[in-house]
């Protein structure tokens, strides 16, 4: 294949999803357990039955290109791959590809708990796509590569979680598509295995291979991709080279402080009382340094006098995964025609360096289970966390498969030495 | 890896509403197909304290509780052969749809992370359920062979018409499996539907009984014997009878409705099948 003939072609292709019936928020419980699973799509006001995830999305890529693929969750990038693996039909639109596709939207498609690990990799190398022949071929360096040999006749059923990954994205790894997708394989598994999973995706980037590539990491992307396409509700965004589209990405994600928080609010919510301003209190908005409190400013309108109103709150990091919620034990009162202006005040967090996003709520009632939400605002105000630069090395240097928590209040302390 | 000819590109678009089955892609899935098989076997009868012998003593307990209690009590004919070789012959085909049946149509939902995570032909899954029982109709077919023995009854040159038969009984299995599968999808009522089917049907189809006395009485009435056929597990009982044991009851009428319905809900189900499979993925 010649390094500049097409790969993928992409016109106007669109998908709506039909919604079932429209989602009513009842509990902040509810809207956080679907938050969690969508957390930025709440936030965009959709009472229609139906949901555009992609709409007239083009695009081509050439032989030879590593693409990202990014956006917030609900964008449309894991609808996108799902297309171009045929996984789904578009409801309109056009995509060729030229040459052999192989799709990886998840580590262990097919694999069967009863069965040894000789047999999953027969298995799900042929639900992957692969010969017999070809699987033969390479199983011994799929083998080597899992660092599974002892183990290959054992059901994977007892398997560690770490050997089970290892194997399963070792078959995936020997797939030989023309054309690669992958969705977020690197969210799971430890440290070690992502390295592995990154390292064995640049070697398949540097065969030549084309591969798209569906991630919230953004190092990933800069550092695997030269090309990337931001996906913003269902339409590309921006489409560029991946330092810029990622840099702009990750301002964009912290801008628009001022943007309407309509447009975050979930469905159904600010009828009887309403957040009509939130944003971080140091002067720029947006930068928290590590270790320091992290204050809101908030302001609330309500129709009516309510009373006992108090506020909820969520940390999302920029995968959309919630690191943590609170719920303020002061209340406060609504009156008509006033706005009450708030501060809230979070300290003793030590959240790691990176992104976030906060999802708000006002409600009235018992503490956690009889309170009624009256209010839902998710993904206003983001912030960043900065690293303090001398003082404490690891944070500086703080890894994101170390998770979102600096867990600073421990302690060692040797309580005897005896001779062995 | 090897440099392939700038062949046609791959196309998606939306469905253009051209209808067909869709046998050049099963078939370059074929592999895929006989790994499912070879997993569902293997994987049925783990941590089952009997095993593979499940397959047989399904059909063969039930043989015995059918002679108990039809044979014996209730008198029912049997061609003139002893009724457990005239139950079990029966049974064998009947077992295989039962269970086809069943596990076909549960199929697709039971695949839901397949189906969602990777592109396939569709219909190898329900397929595959389809072709695991016959390796339990393999496992059970040699008690027929102790059967034959003990009543000392010797097969005659029918015997060789017999893979027609079990051609047939796949057939309409997969017919049946594929329709079921493909609306479970969307109506999960399906699963509550099946297990009473497939009750119903066993007494619809002379597997208890032979066709004869349905065919007398439907001649009495005057309509035509053949209308029996339209169950096409009739024409696979009988087939299963005629050609394993010689029982008479078989006519050409019979078996040539059984063949035509059996093609008939096959077609229909494949057709059906590919026009909802494309949006299993968001359904499932």
């Amino acid at each position: 294949m010649s390094s500049d003939s097409l790969a993928i072609r992409a016109e106007r292709l669109s998908k709506r999803y039909l919604l079932g019936e429209r989602r009513r928020y009842r509990t902040l419980r509810e809207a956080l357990v679907s938050a969690a699973r969508a957390p930025f799509r709440p936030g965009r006001t959709e009472p229609r039955e139906t949901i555009w995830a992609l709409r007239d999305v083009a695009f081509e890529i050439r032989h030879g290109e590593v693409v990202g693929v990014i956006g917030r969750n609900g964008a449309g990038k894991s609808t996108l791959l799902k297309i171009l693996s045929r996984i789904t039909e578009p409801t309109s639109g056009r995509a060729e590809l030229y040459g052999r596709v192989g799709s990886l939207l998840e580590v262990g498609t097919g694999f069967h708990s009863e069965l040894t690990g000789r047999e999953n990799i027969y298995l799900s190398g042929a639900i992957l796509g692969m010969h017999r022949a070809e699987i033969e071929r390479k199983f011994d360096e799929i083998v080597a590569f899992a660092e599974v040999e002892r183990f290959i006749d054992t059901p994977v059923k007892h398997y560690s979680s770490g050997m089970y990954l290892r194997l399963a994205f070792a078959v995936a790894a020997h797939l030989e598509p023309e054309i690669l997708l992958v969705d977020e394989v690197l969210a799971v598994g430890d440290a070690e295995f992502q390295k592995r999973c990154l390292g064995k995706m640049s070697s398949v980037a540097s065969e030549g291979r084309t591969v798209l590539f569906v991630s919230h990491n953004m190092g990933a992307v800069t550092s695997l991709c030269r090309r990337a396409i931001h996906l913003r509700e269902g339409c590309v965004y921006e489409d560029g080279s991946s330092g810029r589209v990622v840099a702009n990405y990750l301002a964009e994600l912290l801008d628009g402080g001022d943007e309407d928080l309509a447009r975050y609010r979930a469905d159904g919510m600010g009828k009887e009382a309403r957040i009509v301003a939130a944003r971080l209190l140091p002067p720029d908005g947006r930068n928290v340094l590590f270790g320091d409190p992290l204050v809101v400013e908030l302001a609330v309108e309500a129709e009516q006098a309510l009373d006992g109103l108090s506020v909820g709150s969520s940390i999302f990091d920029v995968a959309g995964n919630c690191v943590g919620t609170l719920f303020t034990r002061e209340t406060f009162s609504s009156a008509p025609g006033f706005r009450v202006r708030l501060n809230l005040r979070v300290a003793g967090l030590s959240l790691a360096p990176g992104l976030y996003q906060l999802g708000l709520s006002i409600g009235r009632g018992g503490q956690h289970s009889g309170r009624q939400d009256l209010d839902i605002v998710i993904g206003r105000p983001a912030f960043q966390v900065l690293p303090i630069a001398s003082s404490d090395e690891t944070v500086a240097d703080w890894q994101r498969t170390w998770g979102s928590i600096v867990i600073r209040d421990c302690s060692l302390s040797v309580e005897g030495r005896e001779r062995r | 890896m090897t440099v392939s000819a700038p062949a046609a590109p791959l196309v998606i678009e939306a469905g253009t509403g051209r209808l067909s089955v869709g046998f050049r892609d099963l078939w370059s899935y074929r592999e895929l197909l006989y790994f499912l098989v070879w997993r569902d076997v293997k994987v049925r009868y783990k941590q089952t304290v009997l095993g593979a012998a499940w397959a047989i003593l399904q059909p063969l307990l039930t043989a015995l509780v059918f002679t108990l209690f039809f044979g014996r009590l209730a008198g029912i004919p049997s061609e003139g052969l002893p009724y457990p070789l005239f139950a079990y012959a029966g049974l064998l085909a009947w077992t295989f749809f039962a269970q086809g049946l069943t596990q076909s149509a549960a199929s697709l939902v039971g695949s839901a992370n397949l189906i969602t995570k990777v592109y396939f032909p569709r219909l190898v899954i329900p397929l595959s359920s389809v072709f695991a029982g016959l390796v339990d109709l393999a496992v059970a077919f040699p008690v027929l062979g102790v059967f034959l023995l003990f009543y000392r009854h010797r097969p005659g040159p029918e015997l060789l018409c017999f893979p027609a038969f079990l051609l047939l009984a796949l057939l309409t299995v997969a017919g049946v499996g594929v329709w079921l599968a493909a609306l479970n999808v969307e109506y999960r009522d399906v699963r509550y539907v099946v297990p009473f089917l497939v009750q119903l049907w066993l007494f619809l189809t002379p597997v208890i009984y032979p066709a004869s006395a349905v065919v007398r009485q439907l001649e009495r009435l005057g309509l035509p014997g053949w209308l029996v056929g339209i169950n096409p597990m009739a024409g696979v009982v009988e087939g299963f009878r005629w050609s394993l044991l010689g029982a008479p009851s078989l006519t050409p009428g019979l078996l040539a409705v059984s063949v035509v319905t059996a093609a008939a809900v096959a077609v229909t189900g494949a057709l059906y099948f590919r026009r909802v499979e494309r949006s299993f993925a968001d359904v499932v």
